[in-house]
């Protein structure tokens, strides 16, 4: 078998107003059958696509949130949320979805995909990957 | 001339919100849609700039809102939410609009 790579997806838009946001789940999804070691990133204006209660009848367009807590099935576990952009826009974590996975190292318990991590944190976890995809 | 703006980008990710609140004069109207509603969430960054212009009136579309999960009790106090209805009205009630796309 190849040699497992470490994938970063960066997500840095908003969801609705481009369709970066839903580009950007389909290749997660997609890339998930490939078994390697994937992260997602949400910053800037990327951790809108989280928010919680999104509810899109009156625009008309398709709601693809609940597709994000699908994530832990298809093995993505490190969901890292950026600290400063939250802050900047006026969020906290209680405003984003409750991601979980089940850990199958600790009998299948239930852990929390999301880490909240700082722009330098963030850093240098960008600087450990082998691909970064950016959308 | 009582002149009603929109603004559908949002104000973290581009100038629009900016250059459109520098153009806007006391007595008009800001209409926030797409995503440009960011900008009326309580605490953010983009906050002082509405609390910065008291002689303009801002307005918010509902359904946007909704849609990307930005509850009425987070927005700005003072900003009106609308639905299309209003949005409308906004339009037959002010001589001119403007698009900051």
């Amino acid at each position: 078998m190849a040699e497992i790579k470490k994938f970063l997806y960066v997500n840095r838009k908003a969801p609705y107003g481009t369709v970066y946001a839903l580009e950007s789940l389909e290749v997660v999804l997609i890339g998930a059958a490939f078994d390697q070691d994937v992260s997602l990133a949400f910053l800037d204006d990327g951790v809108f696509q989280l928010a919680k209660g999104q509810k899109t009848t009156a625009i008309g367009m398709k709601n693809f949130s609940p597709t994000y807590s699908a994530l832990g099935d298809y093995e993505v576990k490190k969901i890292y949320v950026e600290k400063e952009s939250l802050e900047q826009r006026g969020l906290t974590t209680d405003n984003l979805l409750h991601l979980t996975y089940e850990d199958e190292d600790e009998d299948y318990a239930e852990k929390d995909s999301i880490q909240l991590v700082s722009r330098a944190e963030l850093a240098d976890i960008m600087d450990q990957q082998d691909v970064v995809m950016s959308f | 001339m009582a002149m009603l703006h929109t603004v559908n980008k949002s104000p973290f990710e581009r100038n629009s919100f900016d250059s459109c609140l520098s153009h806007a004069k006391d007595g008009s109207s800001v209409l926030l849609i797409e995503d440009g509603i960011y900008a009326v969430i309580k605490g953010s960054q983009a906050m002082s700039r509405i609390l910065d212009a008291p002689g303009v009136s801002f307005y918010v579309l509902g359904p946007d809102l909704q849609a990307r999960g930005i509850s009425q009790d987070h927005v700005i106090d003072g900003v009106t939410v609308v639905d299309y209805g209003g949005f409308v009205d906004l339009v037959t009630r002010h001589d001119s609009v403007q698009s900051w796309l």
